[in-house]
């Protein structure tokens, strides 16, 4: 990957409202490639949507979206916006890799078949040479014995691990993950964050909204704390934590910790 | 009992089962081609098409079959715009009249089956369809489809095996399938138990053949609802 001047993802004056309901209300926000940010604030702040805005899974209400330089077009519908163009959504989502909080693998298949299936059916890339990156992918996150399992065989940990090897096997530029421990047991958390903290230690771009505040001060080289919409504290883990004074990031952090 | 008088019924009706399993099959297949698009149409949130769909179930699950099939065999005849369209050749034809109605009539049913099928999938896992780029068709294709089947098979299968014993109505309007042939029997020698219950066993016979399909169908496309095997790690 070569370092670009390009912002991978770039947000402008981002507003998303789902109907009388404001969500995000103006977010400005700046990823460079390399960065691992990570996105905190209380439930309902909007930091969830404010990531599935970057992949479309939620259309903006305004505001622009730009990815690598490419900005996404956006025209007014009935309702709000609608993308101009779903190639153009399309092919930008291939550059994407997303991991959700509730592991949304396709049940019908098996972890090595949820891997290979975007590659071979979006992407359109040989089989053979998908099957041996996938593959290596299922033994980097350490499920490669489980490969043949349906997703209903494994613990939750396990999935998430294979969703991860799913998402990375888009080769994608770009990786957002929404809560990914969230819904795992305790016990399971350190294994789903190990796989993320080798993956931020390769240079990977990574957008993680998160609640694991160790995760986010030892890994994250940018933090942004969302409060009722608007982005209120923004900076490196250093300034944040130590400097960072607004009252609502102080009664955040004491409410995570306690 | 008279034994023999059975066996010799059993041979009698034996000539019928093609022409049963032509009519279910033959309108099984068809009825499931309507009932797609139909089942489609309840999910496009389009309000006119919605509308036709929910309209066409209605109509053709709140009526009994047999009328169904009077009208398309007796009722159309009745109009000369018909008898002399190029469509005669076909409607004026028992087979094809009780082939119509039994498909329509079967595409009311699975479309609703396939409509809870195709509403089972998780919305999550439509999502993450999406976020790798998936088109739509691909997605339906690939993630909805195959899903949906799969939840919609017990259902169909209990369409199908109606729909077995449904062809029995179409001996109503001539023609020779297994119940024709026990009806003609009958007026024949006038042993209506006997007859009968060999045409009984005949679709019983059929309909166990049917379930042990379905079982099987069932079993092989399920792997992810069973334990691993213990060799599947490998």
């Amino acid at each position: 990957m070569t370092p670009s001047t390009v912002p991978a993802v770039k947000l402008d004056g981002l507003r998303k409202s789902f109907g009388p309901l404001e969500v995000l209300k103006g977010i400005n926000f700046e990823a460079r490639e390399g960065q691992v940010v990570s996105i905190l604030g209380s439930s309902g702040s909007g930091k969830s949507t404010m990531l599935r805005c970057i992949n479309m899974l939620e259309t903006p209400s305004g505001g622009t979206v730009t990815i690598y330089g490419e900005t996404i077009g956006l025209v007014p519908a009935r309702e709000g916006l609608k993308a101009v163009d779903r190639h153009q959504v399309d092919r930008i989502r291939q550059g994407i890799g997303m991991v959700f909080q509730s592991f949304n693998l396709w049940s019908h298949m098996s972890v090595l078949e949820n891997v290979i299936e975007a590659p071979i059916h979006v992407q359109k890339r040989p089989r053979a040479e998908v099957i041996a990156e996938a593959e290596a992918l299922l033994e980097k996150v350490g499920i490669a014995d489980k490969r043949n399992h349906y997703p209903a065989h494994l613990s939750g940990g396990q999935q998430q691990r294979a969703a991860i090897a799913r998402a990375l096997a888009q080769k994608p530029r770009l990786m957002l993950f929404d809560e990914p421990t969230s819904a795992l047991d305790p016990e399971l958390v350190g294994e789903v964050l190990r796989v993320m903290r080798a993956l931020a230690e390769e240079g990977r771009t990574m957008l993680v909204v998160t609640h694991e505040i160790g995760f986010a001060k030892d890994v994250s080289n940018k933090i942004v704390f969302l409060h009722k919409g608007i982005i209120e504290e923004e900076g490196t883990p250093d300034e944040v934590f130590s400097n960072g004074h607004s009252q609502r990031f102080r009664q955040f952090l004491a409410g995570t910790i306690a | 009992m008279d034994l023999p008088f059975l066996y010799e019924t059993l041979l009698a009706l034996l000539p019928g089962i093609p022409l049963t399993l032509k009519l279910a099959t033959l309108s099984v297949v068809l009825g499931a081609f309507l009932a797609l698009p139909l089942a489609l149409m309840r999910l496009s949130g389009i309000g006119v098409l919605d509308w036709i769909s929910k309209g066409y179930t209605f109509v053709f699950r709140s009526t009994p079959l047999l009328v169904q099939i009077f009208i398309i065999y007796y009722g159309l005849g009745q109009f000369r715009e018909i008898r002399t369209s190029f469509l005669w050749p076909i409607l004026r034809d028992p087979y094809w009249c009780a082939i119509i109605a039994l498909t329509l009539n079967t595409a009311a049913y699975a479309s609703e089956i396939i409509r809870g099928g195709l509403q089972s999938v998780p919305a999550g896992q439509i999502e993450a369809a999406r976020a790798v780029g998936m088109s739509r068709f691909t997605t339906f294709r690939r993630i909805i489809l195959p899903q949906a089947i799969r939840q919609a098979l017990p259902g169909y299968g209990n369409e199908l095996i109606l729909m077995v014993k449904a062809t029995s109505l179409a001996s109503i309007i001539t023609l020779m399938e297994v119940t024709g042939i026990a009806a003609k029997m009958i007026s024949e020698t006038y042993r209506a138990i006997e007859i009968f219950i060999v045409a009984g066993a005949v679709y019983l016979v059929l309909n166990f053949v049917l379930t042990r399909l379905l079982k099987l169908a069932e079993y092989r496309l399920n792997p992810h609802l069973r334990q691993p095997a213990a060799g599947a790690s490998s």
